[in-house]
């Protein structure tokens, strides 16, 4: 597998802080109209996003967790400009993407961030062959002289993700779950991207190929040194992959901290929550972890509680979460949290 | 409280040769399926036979003819079927059968061009409501609302009435009017088409709006939009037979299947000549018989979702 060909950046990993971002999020806003009645007004807001401040740094790999329609994906798809924001700022290598027009982003964003979509059987136009679909990102940004290069790289592309050249000429509908992930991921890599959004990007797939992907993935962010912002809600395989992870509830960050504090001492009453609900293989001697059940389910993002999103289901509210949102802020050195019970 | 990881590292190396077996040996495109699927169906298929049959007589009709459609031959009127005439004469002495084949390929003709028209508007018009949304989808579906709210016969009526009724008019009139459904349909397919993840996956690559609603969308809706064609055909030709018949249509001498109907309309020769009225209200019958099996063929061997 000759790597080079693809790609000649650098393999510096920055780590630490002080350090450049490549993205920065600032206060980010995605709301969906409600619309009722024959003249269709809006009469209300689902509020998927709910200011989300984030900073990924070159290089890492960025966890988002959470439950479903906690807006994990929105903000994925937010930060790519699938939807467009209503309120913040993105800022791609301090560069603001927030408004720019399509033309502007086939500029710059198109080509650098891409994205891996959850399932695999609908994120491959079912009536274009492999080769086509890879091909098509090198066409749009005329990168190559002629058709025989882009062939050459499409083909160079089948075997960085593991697939066989031949396949150049298939349909979706004759690969299997995993082999399609691997196009899906070949179809982000073409243009060379310098970040990946992966929204539940094994979700759809076999534990056994789930392993498959993940160390693909870790393979390739090493080879050319990528930056991920992985999107999922299976705390283990977040922790697997992640430098640093963010839990998010109903719009909002609780938390943010590095992969291992995150894990063995979450601060949030939510993190405690998700991480006690991982089954975990009970050793001999060992004591029963004690699991946190949350009452009820998630609420009404139209609609979301005052103070605290959280304090409608939190096992430790009190009196001032009802009424004040907590800020986010350092608590212990990269480790942020959200809650009333660390002011 | 700690937890262990995921055991993933150790797994399959990446590049595991085995993952490569499965794929079929023969690539199979969707419309070879499609197809096999299709002759699978008997009604389908005999639809199919027959329609090749009726468009080959049509426009072979000078070679097949055993007479000139416009020939009179006034002292053999409403002469019943015979070796001379195998399908009778009508009240001018005009041979039956030739006149239903040069009818053919009016009716034929009106039916093919209005679709393409009704397909090419309906296709635009629902592919930008579909996919633009917002303030352009209310606009154009509320057009369409407007256009289906008027009773389309009396509106072909009144409009025929007011142009020229000739066979170029019939065709834009229907073209003009009958593309709402096509559109309501293909806005519908583009709806849910638009937020499926191979669309955001192009739009994420930087593919253009164009190319993505002609080159992406449009492929995976044209299995709705050809069987909604195949059926529109059959409507089309019923309507042009029912103006025929009512005078608006085709005008004489031209024959028509329509017009050779109502020129047939007369009690007594309903009476005495029976095969006059029969041959050319059987071939309507037949040529949408055939083209509503052949649509409904087809929407089972397109639908992916449905097995044979």
């Amino acid at each position: 597998m000759d790597v080079n060909v693809l790609s000649e950046k650098e393999n510096v990993k920055s780590k630490g802080p002080g350090e450049d971002f490549i993205l920065e999020v600032k206060n980010l806003k995605k709301y969906f109209p409600i619309k009722d009645g024959i003249l269709q007004k809006t009469v209300g807001h689902v509020k998927a996003v709910d200011g989300l401040n984030l900073n990924i740094k070159k290089g890492e790999t960025f966890g988002i967790v959470g439950e479903s329609g906690c807006g994990k994906s929105t903000a994925g798809r937010t930060i790519i400009r699938l939807n467009k924001p209503t309120e913040g700022k993105i800022l791609y290598k301090g560069e603001d993407i927030t408004k720019a027009s399509e033309n502007q982003l086939r500029k710059s964003i198109r080509k650098d961030i891409q994205m891996i979509f959850q399932d695999p059987f609908a994120s491959l136009n079912p009536r274009k062959t492999l080769g086509k679909t890879l091909m098509e990102p090198l066409e749009a940004h005329q990168l190559y002289k002629n058709k025989k290069e882009r062939m050459d790289r499409v083909k160079e592309l089948l075997d960085v993700v593991g697939l066989d050249p031949s396949y150049f000429t298939r349909y979706p509908h004759e690969f299997s779950g995993g082999q399609r992930q691997r196009i899906g991921i070949a179809r982000a890599l073409a243009l060379n991207p310098e970040l990946i959004i992966a929204d539940e990007a094994v979700s759809a797939l076999d534990v056994s190929i789930q392993s498959q992907i993940i160390n693909l993935m870790k393979d390739l962010q090493e080879k050319f040194n990528l930056t991920y912002i992985f999107i999922s809600h299976d705390l283990s395989v977040v922790r697997h992959i992640s430098d640093r992870v963010a839990v998010m509830y109903l719009g909002n960050l609780m938390e943010l901290a590095d992969k291992d504090s995150l894990y063995s001492e979450p601060l949030h009453p939510y993190s405690k929550a998700l991480l006690s609900a991982v089954p975990v293989p009970k050793k001999k001697g060992e004591e029963q972890r004690e699991r946190i059940v949350l009452e009820g389910d998630i609420p009404n993002p139209a609609n979301p509680p005052k103070g605290c999103v959280f304090h409608t289901r939190c096992p430790v509210a009190m009196d001032v979460c009802k009424e004040v949102v907590p800020t986010f802020k350092e608590e212990k050195p990269n480790h942020y949290v959200a809650c009333h019970l660390y002011n | 409280m700690t937890l262990p990881e995921k055991d993933i590292s150790k797994n399959q190396t990446i590049t595991s040769p085995d993952i490569n077996l499965e794929v079929k040996q023969k690539p199979e495109s969707l419309w070879r399926i499609a197809f096999d699927k299709f002759m699978k169906n008997k009604l389908a298929v005999s639809g199919a036979v027959v329609l090749i049959i009726i468009i080959g007589m049509a426009i072979f009709a000078p070679l097949i003819a055993p007479h000139s459609p416009e020939e009179q031959v006034l002292t053999n009127r409403l002469a019943p079927p015979s070796a001379e005439h195998p399908l009778g004469t009508d009240e001018l002495g005009r041979d039956t059968f030739s006149r239903l084949l040069y009818g053919a390929r009016v009716s034929l003709t009106v039916g093919f061009v209005a679709v393409a028209g009704i397909i090419s508007i309906g296709t635009i018009v629902g592919a930008v409501a579909g996919y633009f949304g917002g303030i352009i989808d209310s606009i154009l579906m509320r057009v369409v609302d407007v256009i289906i709210a008027f009773p389309q016969i009396f509106l072909l009526i009144t409009l025929i009435a007011v142009l020229e009724p000739s066979l170029g008019t019939l065709i834009v009139v229907f073209a003009l009017f009958s593309w709402t459904g096509t559109a309501r349909l293909v806005r519908g397919e583009f709806l849910t088409l638009r937020t499926r993840e191979f669309v955001l996956a192009a739009r994420t690559i930087g593919i253009r709006k164009g190319k993505i609603i002609f080159s992406h969308i449009l492929p995976n809706a044209i299995g709705p939009i050809i069987v909604t064609a195949t059926l529109q055909i059959g409507y089309v030709i019923l309507a042009e037979s029912t103006l025929s018949y009512l005078g608006l249509g085709v005008q004489p001498p031209t024959p028509s299947w329509g017009n050779m109907l109502q020129a047939a309309q007369d009690f007594s020769i309903m009476l005495y000549a029976w095969w006059y009225p029969l041959f050319p209200g059987l071939m309507i019958l037949i040529t949408i018989l055939s083209f509503n099996f052949v649509g409904d063929g087809l929407r089972d061997a397109l639908d992916p979702k449905r097995k044979n």
